[in-house]
């Protein structure tokens, strides 16, 4: 039996990064207990993850760049194409599968799912009437999706709207609060209620198309929540209620009272970016990757999905990979007109006088010379003696 | 042979000058026409002589060279007028609306100059910055209606696609009108502008002043680079460019005697735009807002821009992918009796690929030989080349001279041989092991033969699949190939970290058989199975039991003998569905870390396997013996005990168990799927139940008593009852199925050891097919309401929607089958979508990752120096080399170095 102490300074002593060394640390410790370890055993152990660490170490000159290419577009070849899938919350549909992977590497703006995942501070956390609550002050509601029945009134000018009181009740709103906030909104128009009937009366009377335009503004206007989250749906996820919703405003969401900040996240990377900054987008690709992946059953090292997150987010900003991003703002116009547009990278490089240092891949493949990744950044040369003629 | 290597160190781009033009130009053109009546290249036409020659037996009169040596030389033809080059139309817009139309000067302020200046030196090269700065500047001198430095009046620019501008101009008494400006008036304002002024505008003042980008001179290419084909009618065809050219001189040279005869300006400006059409569709044949020239056939010419476009053009096409020589393509077919790492390769190809050995005092003999044999008979040659370098053609009546004259330090270009390295491909190569290099083995008849162990990184079958063979013809090539590419060493995948060539089908199959609790093998049986296998061993080992006198070896025994000797694992395989039994081992080796064998073998169970000092004590091999993806034992050989031995044991385990499950004899047939009287009515009763449940849901949808689940309507929460109700029946019946099917049937065997197909296909063929989709949906679309018009509109049933009740034994009805077809169809239509997307994302990556590369001081940089990663992955480990994507697995380190001190006993 070693005390623990000793193992901590031989392995402390060793060369190794800290993470294995606090693993082979608890872990020694853990077989102590079971196999009382001799001192000389310890540095056995010691000794030989050191030598498989190094054996594991990657070699200077790997086309890593390549690899991890390969790496996630090998596999995708195998990912399902069905789009909608329901992953966790059977409510909300959520792309999946190689549209999605292709929707992060583009970097897309608007992801055709966005989702966010909102926890609650401790207040709200445990109880399901005040996570209904917050979950209110977060769903976007129009007048369109309170209305039972909406209709045109031709004849007065008119815009009538029937509301359902079951949908009002449970938004949280009333009919007042809903003039109210309408009234507010849209100066040009009166509005009316009656019961659970709404009207609306432009002030000045036009043309029927004016009317529907209005109409259409109306309906879609906000009445009360975040834009750009339609629905929210309440699940209980061990002991505490998370909300989930249809449709991401991560700026906002944050500042609603009950939310815990600390944990609520979003699938949108672009306002990940905006509101915690480029180090969270880099983690949130390569989570969004790893997920999709792992949801398709197929296994890929971390490390490739880290350099794909580490080169889109490496200005400062995310760049998608493609022809609008990485690729279009090599520093090669080698490299460029042999990826897409040819011509016009051509062109741009004359007027521009631009000179190819020629020291990328692409390059030289297309000038025939060794590419400077792998054996081919080795440079050496050798004067061999010549072996005398034979007689 | 031996020349001086040259290295490109760089390559600049500019816009030619007319005077460069003229500089490099052997011959000015002026006549459109190519060949004269006798076929003879006409002077000062487009085949001019002085162009470079095609013809055999002409010698080009500038260089004295004949075809094939000349490399053709440019000539240029003067235009008449000056044109605007299309590729640079855009820019010239800009250049035009960005300077004074009187001094020429950009329009900024000489502030605004120095802090611009100043900003492109911030930026540098970074070429995305750069543009917006570019742009930036554009739209400020775009305001600016007066003239910071001379105090001018400007006008707005329109531009016309694809080149025609026009100045918004106002007269004295403000009233507008458009001046068309020709291409010599545009020329002349670029003229104006000064030096200092064109980096602003993004251009360079040496390499590329404005002015270059309306056309004076016209460069002609050389013949060489259009020549003309012959076709077997004794007719000439033209190339593209040259008819192009034909059509440029011809209007250049009307639109000239126009000007000398003073013609109306209407009709030389007629001429001048038709000029100008015809240098557009030269350059670019594809530019919008202008009919493509065509041929006389109809079909669009392929100008300039297209030879260099997309896929086929010489981007893409020619320079980043190439046609190469030795290389050989067939059909590809089985061979379990060749290593991993070998190819068979047909002896017809051996014939034709050759491989240069240089001769030595060591193969001297050899070599001579192999010229003796000449091209016609097997171990022979078909080059050699002298010291000169000269290439000889063996032939049947050179073999003896040559091979008299051969001496060291000529070359044998001989046969490939066994034992030769080559490239093995087949496409798509989706990653590096779509490429690995092989070992030859000369073989009859006419296909390439691969082991099987080998097809999960090709993702090859034997359906009639073709594949690549490349012989590397240099010394580091094949050293290199060795090396790096040879197929041991890339046993395991870069991508997961885990094995990726592995026993496949009948490998694993077999490896159940031989090792399963109850297998004993007679004394013949092993020492043939170990004969075909290929295992050496000095003696047999003791026999495990004697039953009636005959020795009986047990299948664990004869495994472990293809162990190395100081291998100790321990897992739960898939077939372990009793824990308990597990945990008694797992809790025997945690508190003797070396139990006895005696005890283990009491608690030994299938489904779990643990081998202890190179003996297999416990459990079955099966898929996560040496399986893809999980195969821990023969990921722990490959990373404890090497690649060489991994291969070894691969070769031996997959000819090991191949023997055995030939000899045994498996086979899956009909009455694998038989099922007793009393399971098929219980799985009828399932489906019944299940089809009166959705029943009443219906029923209850419709008079509205249904409650919807939160977020969805009332038709989506219908369906989605309707869907768990189905799922559920389909896994019951399942579930009856595997209940009377044992491990004594074939395909249960297949499915549970991981061989082949899953249970799901078992209970598929047994019990029932179950519900068919569509995107995840109940079948919906055909008739109005129906699926089908076997059913009433609007039905919901389970039958109307695509719920299949039979199996593929019982056979299915009319409709179920067409169901089960349009389930079908999605599946074919997705993986066809699929690859085209796929792909192209794959490319992207590659294109924009493919510069990076770990650097001697750990750092991942990019090709100009850029850090993107500090430490690559953040602990600088490979992910081929780490364990399952951990950096080192401490565990199994632990354990290890434990029983190597503690362990042997």
């Amino acid at each position: 039996m070693v005390a623990a102490k000793t193992i901590k300074t031989l392995v402390n002593k060793s060369e190794l990064p800290d993470n294995i060394k606090e693993e082979l640390y608890n872990k020694l410790i853990e077989y102590n207990k079971k196999y009382k370890l001799k001192k000389a055993e310890v540095e056995a152990i010691i000794e030989e993850t050191v030598k498989e660490y190094k054996k594991a170490l990657i070699e200077p000159g790997e086309a890593i760049g390549t690899v991890a290419a390969q790496s996630i577009g090998e596999p995708s070849t195998q990912m399902t194409l069905n789009t909608f899938h329901y992953a966790g919350v059977a409510e909300i549909n959520v792309t999946l599968g190689l549209p999605r992977v292709i929707e992060i590497v583009d970097a897309r703006k608007n992801p055709s799912t966005p989702i966010m995942t909102v926890y609650l501070d401790e207040k709200h956390r445990y109880d399901r009437e005040k996570a209904l609550e917050v979950a209110r002050r977060i769903e976007g509601t129009s007048l369109e999706n309170l209305a039972r029945e909406m209709s045109l009134d031709i004849l007065n000018y008119e815009f009538v709207v029937e509301i359902d009181p079951e949908r009002l009740q449970k938004s949280g709103l009333d009919m007042e609060k809903v003039q109210r906030k309408l009234e507010s909104s849209f100066k040009s128009a009166e509005f009316e209620t009656e019961g659970y009937v709404l009207i609306m009366r432009p002030k000045k009377v036009g043309k029927l198309s004016d009317l529907r335009r209005l109409s259409e503004k109306v309906k879609k206007h906000r009445l009360k929540g975040l834009s750009g989250v339609r629905k929210t749906i309440i699940r209980k996820e061990g002991d505490e209620y998370v909300i989930y919703t249809e449709g991401s405003n991560f700026k906002q969401v944050l500042k609603v009272p009950g939310v815990d900040p600390t944990k609520t996240r979003t699938n949108n990377i672009w306002e990940i970016a905006e509101v915690l900054g480029i180090e969270a987008a880099r983690n949130a690709i390569i989570e969004e990757i790893v997920n999709t992946m792992r949801e398709q059953g197929l296994e890929v090292d971390l490390r490739h999905i880290m350099l794909v997150a580490d080169m889109m987010t490496l200005d400062g900003v995310i760049l998608p990979i493609g022809r609008h991003g990485i690729v279009g703002e090599k520093a090669s116009v080698l490299a460029r007109a042999a990826f897409e547009i040819t011509t016009q990278h051509l062109f741009e490089a004359a007027e521009r006088g631009e000179v190819d240092p020629l020291n990328g891949v692409v390059e030289n493949v297309l000038i025939g010379q060794p590419v400077p990744v792998g054996t081919g950044i080795v440079k050496l040369a050798m004067n061999l003696p010549l072996r005398p003629k034979r007689e | 042979m031996q020349s001086m290597k040259k290295v490109i160190g760089s390559i600049e781009f500019g816009i030619l000058s007319p005077q460069e033009i003229r500089k490099m130009s052997a011959a000015e053109i002026t006549i459109p026409d190519t060949y004269d009546d006798d076929g003879y290249p006409i002077e000062g036409g487009l085949m001019d002589k002085r162009l470079g020659v095609i013809d055999p037996g002409l010698r080009c009169e500038t260089c004295g060279a004949r075809a094939g040596d000349c490399p053709g030389h440019f000539g240029h033809v003067e235009l008449a007028r000056p044109i605007i080059h299309v590729g640079f139309a855009k820019t010239i817009h800009r250049v035009l609306e960005s300077t004074c139309r009187e001094c020429g000067r950009i329009k900024l302020t000489e502030d605004e100059i120095q802090e611009y200046m100043k900003k492109f030196e911030v930026v540098g090269d970074r070429k995305k910055a750069k543009d917006r700065l570019i742009k930036e500047i554009h739209k400020k001198a775009k305001e600016r209606m007066v003239c910071p430095h001379c105090g001018a009046p400007q006008f707005p620019i329109k531009f016309e696609r694809p080149t025609i501008y026009w100045e918004l101009r106002k007269d004295e008494e403000g009233n507008e009108y458009r001046h068309r400006m020709m291409p010599s008036e545009v020329r002349d304002r670029l003229e104006k502008i000064p030096d200092k002024d064109l980096p602003l505008l993004g251009l360079h003042p040496e390499k590329s002043r404005p002015e270059w980008m309306v056309l004076t001179v016209l460069p002609v290419p050389p013949v060489t680079m259009r020549p003309s084909i012959t076709l077997e009618s004794g007719i000439r065809a033209e190339d593209d460019l040259t008819h192009k050219l034909v059509d440029i001189i011809r209007i250049n040279n009307r639109l000239k005697s126009n000007i000398e005869a003073g013609a109306p300006q209407l009709i030389i400006e007629d001429l001048w735009d038709l000029l100008q059409y015809h240098v557009t569709t030269y350059i670019n044949n594809e530019t919008s807002g202008i009919p493509p020239a065509k041929h006389k056939s109809g079909r669009p010419l392929k100008t300039l821009s297209q030879r260099l476009k997309g896929k086929e053009g010489r981007f893409r096409g020619n320079l980043s992918g190439k046609r190469v020589n030795f290389s050989a393509r067939t059909v590809i077919s089985p061979d379990p009796m060749i290593s991993i790492n070998e190819v068979g390769v047909p002896i017809a190809v051996a014939m034709e690929l050759t491989v240069p050995e240089k001769v030595t005092e060591f193969n001297f003999q050899k070599l001579k030989q192999r010229v003796l044999n000449g091209p016609e008979k097997y171990p022979g040659a078909n080059y050699v080349i002298d010291p000169e370098g000269r290439r000889i053609r063996l032939m049947e009546n050179n073999l003896e001279i040559i091979a008299e004259k051969l001496d060291i330090g000529w070359t044998v270009e001989r046969h490939l041989e066994d034992g030769d390295i080559v490239l093995f491909n087949r496409q798509p190569s989706l990653h590096r092991m779509s490429i690995m290099a092989h070992r030859v083995r000369v073989m009859p008849y006419k296909t390439f033969r691969l082991n099987l162990a080998v097809c999960p990184p090709y993702n090859a079958d034997f359906d009639g699949d073709e594949m690549n063979l490349h012989v590397p013809q240099t010394e580091e090539a094949q050293a290199e190939a060795k090396i790096l590419m040879e197929v041991q060493n890339h046993i395991i995948s870069p991508r997961y970290g885990g094995p990726l060539i592995a026993g496949m089908q009948d490998h694993i199959s077999g490896g159940y058989l031989l090792t399963r609790e109850g297998a004993y093998f007679t004394r013949s049986e092993v020492e043939q199975m170990l004969m075909f296998a290929g295992i050496e061993v000095e003696e047999l080992p003791k026999p495990d039991k004697k039953e009636n006198g005959v020795e009986l070896w047990s299948g664990k025994t004869i495994f472990s003998l293809l162990l190395p000797d100081d291998l100790t694992i321990w897992y739960r395989n898939k077939l372990c569905d009793d824990p308990e039994r597990c945990e008694a081992l797992e809790k025997l080796i945690e508190e003797k870390l070396v139990p006895d064998e005696e005890e283990v073998r009491k608690l030994a169970y299938d489904g779990f396997t643990y081998i202890l000092n190179g003996k297999l004590l416990s459990g079955v091999v099966d898929k996560k013996a040496y399986g893809r993806e999980d195969g821990k034992l023969l990921d722990i050989i490959v990373r404890e005990y090497g690649v060489e031995r991994a291969r070894q044991f691969l070769d031996q385990v997959t000819k090991l168990t191949i023997w055995v499950i030939t000899h045994r004899g498996f086979t899956t047939a009909i009455d694998d799927e038989d099922l007793p009287d009393e399971a098929l009515d219980r799985i009828h009763e399932i489906i019944r139940e299940a089809e009166e449940r959705v029943q009443r849901l219906i029923e209850a949808y419709r008079n509205g008593e249904l409650e919807p689940l939160p977020g969805k309507t009332l038709e989506e929460t219908l369906e989605s009852n309707i869907m768990a109700v189905l799922a559920e029946a389909r896994d019951n019946a399942g579930k009856v199925a595997e209940k009377y099917l044992g491990m004594t049937n074939h395909a249960v065997i297949m499915a549970k050891t991981g061989a082949r197909g899953k249970i799901l296909n078992i209970t598929q063929m047994a019990a029932m097919l179950g519900q068919q989709s569509i995107r995840g949906k109940r079948l919906y679309r055909g008739y109005r309401g129906r699926v089908l018009t076997h059913f009433k509109p609007g039905d919901l049933s389970a039958k109307a929607r695509g719920f299949v009740t039979n199996s593929y034994k019982s056979g299915l009805t009319p409709q179920e089958y067409f169901f089960h077809a349009m389930g079908g169809r999605e599946g074919l239509v997705d993986t066809a979508v699929r690859t085209a997307q796929s792909g192209y994302m794959q490319r992207r990556l590659i294109n924009a990752l493919q510069d990076l590369k770990v650097d001697y001081d750990g750092t991942v940089r990019d090709p100009s120096g850029i850090i993107v990663q500090f430490k690559y992955g953040e602990d600088g480990v490979d992910p081929m080399k780490s364990w399952q994507g951990k950096t080192v697995d401490v565990d199994r380190v632990i354990v290890r170095t434990l029983l190597k001190v503690r362990g042997r006993r």
